[in-house]
């Protein structure tokens, strides 16, 4: 049914019961929860908004037990905590995580979910784009297609193969090893470095060679996918002294976090032509200040973090995070739970 | 060897924005001896008996009756790219001269752009990037359903590719194909039933009387409205007015071409003005690798039939 008479946040009291609390930040609007998810939500849930909450601390704030974060948002810091008693767990979209103070969650006994597996194929499906487009300059070709003082394609105008050549996924979870599936069809040579080695069976599936040394990886890729979680150990990965093993010929692909580059060291590098392009779906910060010398560059591509953007994708992530809100609330063990 | 005794391959020019590539010189001085239109023109007398062979690159130079004329000994023109609609080789085959193209230098490369023209396309990537909301939303490639118009060894490269991003392909070729079961394709008999189907509709034909126009209105209107069309063939086998009014009026989602007709589109079109459309300008085999093997595969064919040896790739007129 697509009924939507039912005031927004405000949910009737179901017979004794009422649905239990459950606080977002807003509905709709740049970062608010989708009016098309909605309904599922509010059949287990009574929404509280942030507004509601603010406008009427004094009854809500005992009666909020989970937080639903879209998309970062409400953010969560100490004063919120102290002020939610009853709050049992925090279920953030997406796989990320590095946004949230996971000793802060910890010391208030409050539970985390994410949404781990979900995001896997649409990113995988990003990386892959971002590598084609990159390759191929599609955006400059469009731009070029459709610009008003075009008069003829020029037939000296290339780009570079992705069928054939060299792809070294930094980071083989869920996500890096799908796109070693897909790359595979391309019949393009792939090589890995991660924490772990796969197992024999899941690196001949997809023909991947392990490298111990980050160093042999970027020495021999054309192609460098970033796939790897933001840690201290990852952050700034990338910088001036592995842009430099790369080859001249090279193209940087970040799907991970801004943060595993160093940003600084990726200007310089496509400045002097260290590196030839770049392809990313995340920066540091989201959006980049509009004079970034990153938005000018013609070898770089840049989107708005857009890995997991599919509406199919999003309407599972609310489902999973919903389930893990009503295990949490009914002491059941919690699917995509993040230990703390 | 003494550069005459070389066969003579005419060009239209070398280097600049529509000549021939710096390297693909070195790679025909191996086996020829290179005359430019310019020198043809310049030196008619002498210069049109020494050319035994054409190469053709990127539609140019263009073949009329005049030139076939003026050119006695010439044995073949070798087309550089798959498609030969810009030559009229029923025409060409009258003077007893063979027609070449290069089928296998653009597989991968084709098969590669329309990929990324399909992902490009579904994940919104060449749009305005001043939006960060989180409602700015694409659709799936993952386990949607690709139907591919034109099986043939480019369709079957797509396929392999969609393969492994776990989609339903199905396909409409003139023939059916064995090796449809190691892709995982349904063979559509009619075109209707994967246009009805299908999430992501590639064409990958070759352009012939048969296939002009192979999709217009009504075509159009069995597509699903979430349904984006990917050509990579020619632009003619679209009814490119039948697609704008399509794409105005949502009929289907999206479209991504690197075809048109004309290429470039004058630049009053309408398809310039939609924000449901990606256009690139025929780079279908613009890498730097493919336009090497293409070169190698024309002079392969050329040598060939200047060696009276069997030819990899001749089109024969129907």
């Amino acid at each position: 049914s697509n009924d939507h008479t039912n005031e927004r946040g405000a949910q009737p009291a179901r017979g004794e019961q009422e649905l239990p609390y459950v606080l977002i930040d807003c509905i709709e609007g740049k970062h608010g929860v989708y009016m098309d998810h909605l309904e599922y939500l509010k059949k287990r849930f009574c929404l509280i908004t942030m507004k509601e909450y603010l406008e009427n601390k004094k009854i809500l704030s005992e009666k909020i037990r989970a937080i639903y974060m879209w998309y970062h948002k409400p953010v969560i810091d100490e004063e919120l905590l102290q002020s939610l008693p009853n709050l049992k767990i925090v279920s953030s979209s997406g796989v990320g995580i590095d946004h949230l103070d996971l000793k802060l969650l910890s010391r208030f006994g409050v539970k985390l979910s994410n949404t781990p597996f979900v995001v896997s194929t649409d990113t995988a499906d990003l990386g892959m784009a971002l590598m084609l487009a990159s390759a191929r300059r599609l955006v400059e070709g469009y731009q070029m297609a459709v610009a008003p003082d075009t008069e003829y394609f020029p037939a000296n105008w290339l780009g570079v193969e992705v069928s054939g050549a060299t792809l070294g996924i930094v980071g083989m979870g869920t996500i890096g090893y799908k796109m070693a599936q897909r790359a595979k069809a391309f019949e393009m040579k792939i090589l890995y470095h991660n924490r772990n080695q796969r197992n024999k069976e899941e690196e001949s599936a997809v023909g991947a060679v392990y490298c111990k040394k980050i160093d042999d990886l970027l020495q021999q890729s054309d192609f460098v996918m970033l796939a790897v979680t933001l840690t201290p150990q990852t952050h700034k990965l990338i910088g001036k002294r592995e842009l430099e093993l790369m080859k001249p010929t090279a193209t940087l692909i970040n799907i991970s976090r801004g943060l595993v580059v160093d940003q600084d060291a990726l200007v310089e590098a496509l400045q002097k032509k260290v590196i030839k392009a770049g392809a990313l779906d995340v920066t540091y910060p989201e959006p980049l200040p509009r004079d970034h010398p990153l938005l000018k560059m013609q070898n770089v591509i840049i989107t708005p973090h857009i890995g997991s953007a599919t509406e199919d994708t999003r309407r599972v992530m609310m489902r999973e995070m919903a389930e893990s809100i009503e295990a949490a609330l009914a002491g059941l063990p919690v699917p995509n739970e993040v230990p703390l | 060897m003494a550069e005459q005794e070389l066969p003579g391959v005419l060009i239209l020019d070398i280097g600049g924005t529509q000549g021939v590539l710096a390297n693909h010189v070195a790679l025909l001085k191996k086996h020829f001896c290179l005359i430019t239109m310019k020198e043809f023109l310049a030196n008619k007398k002498e210069m049109s008996k020494k050319i035994q062979s054409v190469f053709v690159f990127e539609c140019r130079p263009t073949i009329d009756r005049e030139l076939l004329e003026s050119l006695p000994n010439l044995k073949v023109i070798a087309n550089s790219g798959v498609g030969v609609d810009h030559l009229d080789v029923k025409m060409i085959s009258s003077f007893g001269v063979k027609v070449t193209n290069t089928p296998q230098a653009v597989a991968d490369s084709t098969a590669d752009i329309g990929m990324a023209l399909m992902l490009a396309s579904a994940r919104r990537l060449v749009e305005d990037t001043e939006h960060f909301a989180v409602d700015w939303l694409g659709v799936e490639v993952t386990g949607a359903t690709l139907g591919i118009i034109g099986m043939g060894s480019i369709g079957y490269k797509v396929a392999q590719r969609a393969k492994a991003f776990e989609m339903k392909i199905l396909y409409h070729n003139r023939n059916r194909r064995e090796e449809e079961q190691a892709v995982g394709a349904h063979y559509c008999e009619k075109m209707d039933d994967l246009l009805q189907q299908s999430d992501f509709v590639v064409l990958v034909v070759n352009l012939s009387p048969e296939t002009h126009k192979l999709i217009g209105k009504r075509e159009l209107g069995l597509m699903k409205p979430t349904a984006t069309l990917i050509n990579i063939s020619r632009g003619a086998v679209i009814d490119q007015d039948a697609l704008v009014e399509a794409l105005q009026k949502k009929v289907i989602r999206a479209a991504a071409l690197d075809v048109t007709y004309p290429e470039p589109l004058p630049r009053d079109h309408p398809l310039l003005k939609l924000d449901n459309i990606i256009i690139t300008p025929h780079i279908g085999t613009a890498t730097v690798q493919a336009i090497h093997m293409m070169a190698e595969e024309a002079i392969t064919n050329m040598l060939a039939v200047l060696n009276g040896q069997p030819i990899p790739s001749e089109l024969l007129a129907h």
